[in-house]
């Protein structure tokens, strides 16, 4: 039970003065909110540090900004850690992560087809499951588009 | 010169269609292109329109062969969003459906890869075999794929005691036909020199791509979220994670032979405890899902399946975000094919057991004529002629 | 033309198209092929290309990214071709009528001949299905000699 509790308050620790929000879900499930500037910084941390394995992202369409939630899950004792940012919804742009882990390359294509979310800094950003005809600016997961 | 094998999108023989684009170099492999998305139907979208208890058949209908991971990963999301506990009964029942789910697709798996490498009579035994375990499946929930099993907060059937013995006796009886593939594949010399070093992925690939399931046990990496972050009834029963560490294609097919014990074993402690307690007892009520988030995970046959569940008080979920394991490990062919010969392409793409890909509709063309030189069944040839072909020289 | 239908009749050979299937009819159907059902016997085969085939089997619904690709392979089938559709999917959609993602239905691309409904349709019932588009066939060719 000591080491469950000391990962989490290692990377509360560790992330000190970037975390904007905090919010225990239960003993396996925890939610830190970041400002978008720091998510390179506080991925590493997770990923490199840690040794997080990195499981998916969410793009979620929220009423005022558009959030989305990287979700790192914690192996040796079973936590998932989700990492949230909120961007601005006229004009979504966040880091990405492919320098960091490679996994990231999939889940950021999609996320950016289906939630308009711009990736900086991603090698391929092209439509991963929809055609490549697909019409621009049509988001199938936004809440205006249907 | 370089050429360009495109394998895919359509394969006839079976599931779903994805395109990989092989960039060859005389017989080797140099580079991999992977494009998916022939197979998107928006289940993501759909799932926000539907209400929680439909949103468990829509789950089902992601993937036929582990048709129970996601509803089993889709329920846990929901009951941690709720925060409640289901009955003991119910918690045995789903490992049960979850265990038995875990053969037959570990079954269907090698019986494919035997195929692949040119051992027919692989596929044709393991699946006689794996008939057996559709028609317990079918006794249990009255079909044999897509068993509807699963509802937030419990199981929709019971398991009754009538039938608990017919499905020890399954057990029971494949246990010797599991020795006799164990057999097959660790003491033949023709499988080693075929499947040994092949389509390796290192530890630091496997870690870089995050791969999940056995793929990334057969890697080293020591992960099962049954063990992990128990769920169901995995907390109270013994099982075993085995672990590998070569990450070749025999590691793979080693790794799902040992899991197929240890199903059987979780099986058999199941099935114990759902003699003893009282029948009937299977579910809890659920009249109103609370605003909030919830995260489920179910270990999968191919790896961890990943559910995530946004609620605002609505009876319908505002997001759901759906990740197959298949997603990650199918990525990771991007190192392990590159550097192999054609021939081993089949197999390695085939090894991550991506709910499979892609056969005969392979067709190599030269990039400057455009003009066909293989197809996927000369492929599938070249394949079978290099298992021949060592097995005159062994 | 009789003469085509009437040796057609005797072996059968099937392409297999998923559309974007959940892979359960696909294995049903190739769990025709496999010991206990074993169609082969019958003269069914699944053929790896297209210009073998005599029957276009259909599993899925048709998605933006491969609905066209579905007409394309029926025009390149030899004629007389005739496409079964397999499961719900193929039959009208089911669950995912209302995607984004699904344009039509498979019988808006392309004539089916025979519907086999089921999610996923049995083994016996695909067998039985494609015995019941054997039969009908028959008895158009008898009338047509």
């Amino acid at each position: 039970m000591n080491m469950k509790e000391k990962i989490i308050d290692e990377v509360k620790n560790k992330l000190k003065d970037k975390i904007v929000d905090f919010f225990r879900k239960n003993d396996k499930r925890y939610y830190i909110e970041i400002n978008k500037q720091n998510i390179i910084e506080c991925v590493k941390v997770l990923f490199e540090d840690f040794g997080f394995r990195f499981s998916t992202a969410t793009g979620i369409d929220c009423e005022n900004n558009i959030e989305i939630l990287y979700h790192f899950s914690y192996d040796k004792t079973g936590e998932i850690v989700s990492l949230k940012v909120k961007l601005d919804k006229n004009q979504p742009e966040i880091e990405s992560l492919t320098k960091v882990f490679s996994a990231a390359e999939w889940i950021e294509r999609e996320i950016w087809e289906m939630v308009g979310v711009n990736f900086i800094g991603h090698p391929n950003l092209k439509h991963l499951l929809l055609p490549e005809d697909w019409p621009e600016g049509k988001y199938p997961l936004r809440e205006d588009v249907i | 010169m370089k050429k360009i094998i495109p394998i895919g999108p359509y394969h006839p023989l079976q599931e779903e269609p994805e395109f990989f684009k092989l960039y060859v170099d005389g017989e080797k492999v140099v580079d991999i292109e992977i494009e998916i998305g022939y197979n998107h139907r928006g289940v993501e979208q759909l799932s926000t329109t539907k209400h929680y208890d439909q949103v468990t058949f829509l789950v089902e209908r992601i993937c036929g062969i582990c048709s129970t991971s996601h509803p089993f990963a889709y329920v846990n999301a929901v009951e941690d969003l709720l925060g409640i506990d289901i009955p003991t009964r119910a918690k045995y029942i789903r490992s049960t459906i979850g265990e038995l789910e875990r053969l037959h697709s570990h079954l269907l798996w090698l019986g494919l890869a035997g195929h692949f490498i040119g051992y027919n009579t692989i596929w044709m035994w393991s699946w006689k075999y794996r008939e057996n375990v559709c028609d317990i499946l079918e006794v249990i929930s009255g079909n044999r794929q897509h068993y509807s099993m699963f509802k937030v907060g419990g199981v929709r059937k019971d398991i009754p005691k009538e039938i608990i013995p017919q499905i020890e006796k399954m057990c029971d009886d494949l246990v010797p036909v599991v020795d006799m593939f164990k057999g097959a594949v660790m003491d033949d010399p023709v499988i080693h020199a075929r499947l040994k070093g092949v389509g390796v992925l290192t530890k630091e690939d496997a870690i870089k791509y995050c791969v999940v399931g056995p793929t990334a046990r057969a890697s080293g990496i020591d992960i099962d979220v049954r063990r992990d972050d128990p769920y169901a009834a995995y907390g109270e029963v013994q099982f075993n994670v085995p672990v590998l560490y070569n990450g070749d294609v025999f590691d793979k097919a080693v790794i799902r032979i040992l899991e197929m014990y240890e199903s059987i074993r979780i099986i058999k402690q199941c099935l114990d405890k759902l003699k003893k307690e009282p029948e009937g007892n299977i579910e809890v009520k659920v009249d109103f899902i609370p605003p909030g988030e919830g995260i489920g995970r179910h270990e999968a046959p191919r790896g961890e399946v990943f559910h995530y569940i946004r609620s605002d008080g609505s009876n319908r979920p505002v997001r759901h975000k759906i990740r197959a394991p298949s997603y990650v490990n199918i990525a990771s062919n991007k190192v392990a094919a590159v550097g192999q010969t054609i021939s081993d392409a089949a197999i390695t793409l085939a090894s991550v057991d991506p709910c499979y890909c892609c056969t005969e509709r392979t067709v190599a063309i030269d990039v400057n004529t455009k003009k066909e030189i293989l197809t996927w069944n000369d492929l599938i040839k070249l394949s079978q002629q290099k298992t021949e072909w060592i097995k005159k020289h062994i | 033309m009789g003469l085509i239908k009437k040796s057609l009749l005797k072996s059968l050979w099937v392409f297999h198209l998923p559309l974007s299937p959940c892979n359960n009819c696909d294995i049903e159907i190739l769990d025709t092929l496999t010991p206990r059902y074993d169609l082969e016997r019958f003269g069914i085969q699944l053929v790896g290309s297209i210009r073998h085939a005599d029957i276009l089997l259909v599993t899925g619904v048709p998605n933006y990214k491969n609905w066209q690709k579905l007409k394309y392979l029926y025009e390149q089938t030899p004629k007389p071709c005739f496409v079964v559709a397999v499961g719900t999917c193929a039959c009208g959609r089911g669950v995912f009528k209302d995607s984004f993602n699904t344009p039509c239905n498979v019988d808006e691309i392309v004539p089916v001949s025979a519907y086999i409904p089921g999610c996923p349709p049995k083994p016996e019932a695909i067998i039985g299905g494609i015995v019941k588009l054997i039969d009908t066939l028959r008895k158009k060719i008898t009338t047509y000699l």
